[in-house]
């Protein structure tokens, strides 16, 4: 047991040296990916945006994962984001998405909004492009029915978008991708979502 | 006899208690320490837990582990205490405002976890520390400061009220019935699982005063005289048990207790872990 | 340094925790804390502890300082709401001085609020909300990472001065996912409480010797009995009237602390050695200034941070020679201006002092905090 410090003299501070701003080429270079997607309560979109930030560590970025929702469980908007960088990561939230999902027009109307014309966008395919969109390049994919044909299970849709997703960013690997989708799905339900996996890349064509 | 016991098991330098001439809670006090020698307890592995009100102040009187909490909560710290280390042998000493006003739910709480505690409640129908107040307890029509028209609420039976959650032993015993009470504790503390022994107790200074039942003499005498066993009681009609005070075990149950289901818990997890090891 | 996992800051809590020797959880469910009671519930069985779920907030601060009577290193963790119930017993274990760590992971407010968005409401509770006089360390982190260092040393503090420690997080770093590495268990520095039999049976658990703050502990049940009381009392552990004895006690707990500073005061200081502009802010805000100050200075401002880690005792000090140096200091928190008073305090007409906040239940961003480091 240490007694008190007599000492008055300036205790260390932990300091960050002043770091000179990243230069304007440097700055192009940087590949910063915010994510957002976005559905309805129940749909599984934070556990997408969880593996996908697993996925970003398999690669050997830096991630930042969160989440908003209201007090409902089931049905209710849901948003959820992943910021994937280069370098460690300073605000959390997503401030101008690179890369948005819906997988509701709900969800779609609320969010819509806010994109640029840098963004590139997913949705389900039975949802109505509202003209306000904007973006660089829009997706449409039959996930939630791929999820009920294709895989024969609705809750399959998140994986399903997760390998759409990925086939869209190219953010890692197959494999890599494959590990974290496993590390995060409920035992017994694993060759279920190794086929939605495989599903979802197969909705987007090359 | 007694200066043995007080020699063994009281604190004599933090002695005279506090407590009025005539209270009841002396031996109450005296009660659970003969209880404790009975059994032949490691001193050292007794934990004495207390709330707030005239009978908390009974821990630091008493030569244990003593901890003396806030007021209503003692039943919550206990839970720990046993949790934590489930070897302890752990009392809880209360009054009934502390046990069955604001610490009613850790009461029906603990009741129902049946964790292996014993609560003795020196039940005087009062809060005494306060100065004469209407407790739960407080009969229906009598006077406290609180209630100077008389009490209009009902009363709680604090044994029956923990049986009722789940307690797997539940007593009643008095201040003048001495070895029955000594005995209803023994019998709490050695139960596997949650105890509760609600104990009349008397305060001539306060209940008595305001409701006129005579001198700490005439109260003791007022237990003898309407005394109703156990036994007795289950065949008596509401009418006729009021005003009674009823001796005897409510209810003794073997249910599982929980420090050693948690055990259970951690020993599974142990031999799984090991088992993966293994493989 | 093991391999990089994905880490919730609630379950870096718990992780951490264990880390340092928590064997015992008591907690009640309340977002967004809920997270740490469920992974607890989960892992202290693994590793041989005690998880429980108590019948109310009270019940859970309550058994947290029993078991740390008994000698496990005890935690509970809670929300606005929950903290504001367990406030009467953390003043117990301040004045019987049983260590504990009581997270608090902040909501907004008041009341039920907004349950599961961000707020910072919390710092004037965290130090005045138990009644009378009283030492408070309250630590705040804002990273995952920085999250499981920090609840390690939420305990060392704890064990080592004998006082709750209150964990101050916030929604923004409580639900938030990053990478860390976990470090070896090896490389950690755990400080257990000072445990010493008295000289006598029933001695004097509260004696203190000279130069010292703190006295020894003896847990429940191992071969010597005293007692415990948050009554004021003396050396002996005896309830006393004595208004001397009393003043005395209350004295010592508050000066352990402060006298202490030293030891238990933290802050960060980013780009602030030729800054003509400070942002002064704690926990997940600074993820925001951090943000905005490397934004100020592509645009050319001299722009740095300051964030207390240690935020009761408050790094008085420290920002003192701070405010020296700068023009002008912005406080960035997601309240209507708590770490505000404390910032005028000290800082008195050394530079001037702006405010943004936020009450609303949304996120401070970088642009609302870069305009105001921008503003003339």
């Amino acid at each position: 047991m240490s007694t008190a410090k007599k000492t008055t003299e300036t205790k260390e501070v932990k300091k960050a040296a002043a770091k000179a701003p990243a230069a304007k080429a440097d700055k192009a270079e940087r590949t910063k990916m915010e994510i957002r997607l976005t559905g309805s309560g129940g749909q599984g979109v934070i556990l997408a945006t969880i593996i996908l930030a697993e996925a970003g560590i398999e690669a050997g970025k830096y991630v930042a994962q969160s989440q908003a929702y209201g007090p409902e469980a089931r049905g209710g908007s849901c948003k959820a984001e992943v910021i994937i960088d280069e370098k460690p990561i300073g605000f959390t939230k997503v401030e101008k998405p690179t890369f948005f999902m819906a997988l509701t027009q709900k969800a779609l109307d609320q969010y819509a909004p806010g994109l640029s014309k840098h963004c590139i966008v997913l949705l389900d395919s039975s949802l109505e492009t509202p003209e306000c969109l904007l973006a660089n390049k829009v997706y449409k994919a039959p996930i939630l029915e791929s999820a009920i044909k294709e895989v024969g299970k609705a809750m399959t849709a998140n994986i399903v978008a997760v390998g759409a997703i990925n086939a869209i960013l190219n953010l890692v690997s197959d494999e890599d991708l494959h590990t974290a989708v496993m590390s995060h799905v409920p035992k017994g339900t694993e060759e279920l979502n190794e086929k939605a996996l495989k599903v979802g890349m197969k909705l987007i064509k090359k | 006899m007694a200066s043995e016991l007080i020699d063994k098991y009281m604190r004599p330098e933090h002695l005279p208690h506090i407590w009025c001439p005539g209270c009841g809670n002396g031996i109450i006090m005296r009660d659970v320490a003969q209880a404790i020698e009975n059994l032949g307890l490691d001193h050292d592995k007794v934990v004495i837990v207390s709330g707030i009100g005239c009978s908390s102040r009974a821990a630091g009187y008493m030569d244990f582990n003593t901890i003396h909490t806030t007021h209503g909560r003692a039943i919550a710290f206990a839970t720990g205490i046993k949790l934590a280390n489930p070897e302890l042998n752990v009392i809880v000493l209360a009054g009934d405002g502390d046990i069955s006003a604001i610490g009613g739910n850790h009461l029906i709480h603990a009741a129902r976890r049946n964790i292996g505690i014993t609560v003795v409640v020196f039940n005087n129908n009062i809060y005494g520390m306060t100065g004469g107040q209407y407790s739960p307890t407080t009969p229906r029509g009598e006077k406290g400061t609180t209630a100077p028209y008389g009490n209009i609420d009902r009363s709680f039976d604090i044994a029956g009220l923990a049986y009722g959650a789940g307690a797997s032993f539940a007593a009643r015993g008095s201040a003048y019935h001495v070895q029955q009470t000594i005995s209803y504790i023994q019998q709490g503390i050695s139960h596997k699982g949650f105890s509760i022994i609600d104990v009349a107790a008397i305060c001539p200074t306060y209940y008595g005063r305001k409701n006129k039942k005579g001198s700490a003499v005439d109260m003791m005498k007022y237990q003898r005289d309407n005394a109703v066993m156990q036994d007795k009681a289950v065949t008596m009609t509401a009418e006729e048990l009021k005003g009674k005070v009823i001796i005897g075990v409510l209810a003794q149950v073997n249910y599982p207790e929980f420090t050693k289901e948690y055990q259970k818990i951690i020993d599974r997890l142990g031999r799984e872990a090991e088992e993966r090891e293994h493989r | 340094m093991g391999k990089t996992v994905l880490m919730q800051g609630n379950e870096a809590v718990v992780e951490g925790a264990i880390a340092a020797g928590m064997r015992f959880y008591a907690g009640y469910p309340i977002t967004p804390s809920t997270e740490i009671a469920e992974q607890s519930a989960v892992r202290l069985p693994q590793v041989g502890g005690k998880f429980i779920q108590m019948e109310d907030e009270i019940s859970s601060m309550a058994a947290t300082i029993g078991a740390s009577a008994a000698g496990v290193k005890a935690m509970t963790a809670s929300s606005g709401p929950g903290f504001s119930l367990k406030q009467e017993n953390l003043g117990y274990a301040c004045i019987t001085e049983i260590p504990c760590v009581v997270v608090d992971v902040q909501r907004s407010g008041p009341s039920t609020g907004l349950p599961t968005s961000p707020s910072q409401a919390d710092v004037m509770q965290a130090k005045w909300g138990t009644h009378g006089d009283h030492p408070v360390i309250a630590l705040s982190p804002s990273s995952v990472r920085e999250t499981y260092d920090l609840i390690i040393r939420a305990f060392n503090l704890a064990e080592k001065y004998r006082t709750p420690v209150i964990f101050l997080m916030d929604e923004i770093v409580g639900h938030l996912r990053e990478g860390i590495e976990i470090p070896d268990p090896k490389d950690l520095e755990i400080i257990n409480r000072p445990v010493k039999k008295f000289a006598k049976q029933n001695g004097l658990p509260y004696h203190v010797e000279e130069g010292e703050w703190v006295p020894t502990m003896l847990p429940f049940g191992q071969g010597q009995r005293y007692h415990i009381t948050g009554l004021a009392h003396g050396e002996s552990g005896f309830p006393t009237n004595d208004n001397a004895t009393a003043g005395k006690l209350v004295r010592r707990l508050i000066d352990k602390v402060e006298k202490n500073y030293d030891d238990i005061v933290q802050c960060e200081e980013v780009m602030c050695d030729d800054a003509d502009v400070a942002v002064v802010c704690f926990g997940g805000t600074a993820r925001a200034a951090q943000s905005a100050i490397e934004q100020a200075r592509e645009k050319g401002i001299k722009a740095g941070m300051f964030r207390p880690i240690t935020i009761w005792p408050f790094p008085s000090r420290e920002l003192e020679a701070l405010s020296k140096k700068v023009k002008k200091i912005v406080v960035a928190e997601h309240n209507d201006g708590q770490i505000l008073l404390e910032v005028q305090r000290v800082v008195k007409n050394n530079c001037k002092v702006d405010f943004v906040g936020k009450i609303d239940g949304s996120v401070l961003t970088p642009p609302v905090i870069l305009s105001k480091i921008e503003e003339e």
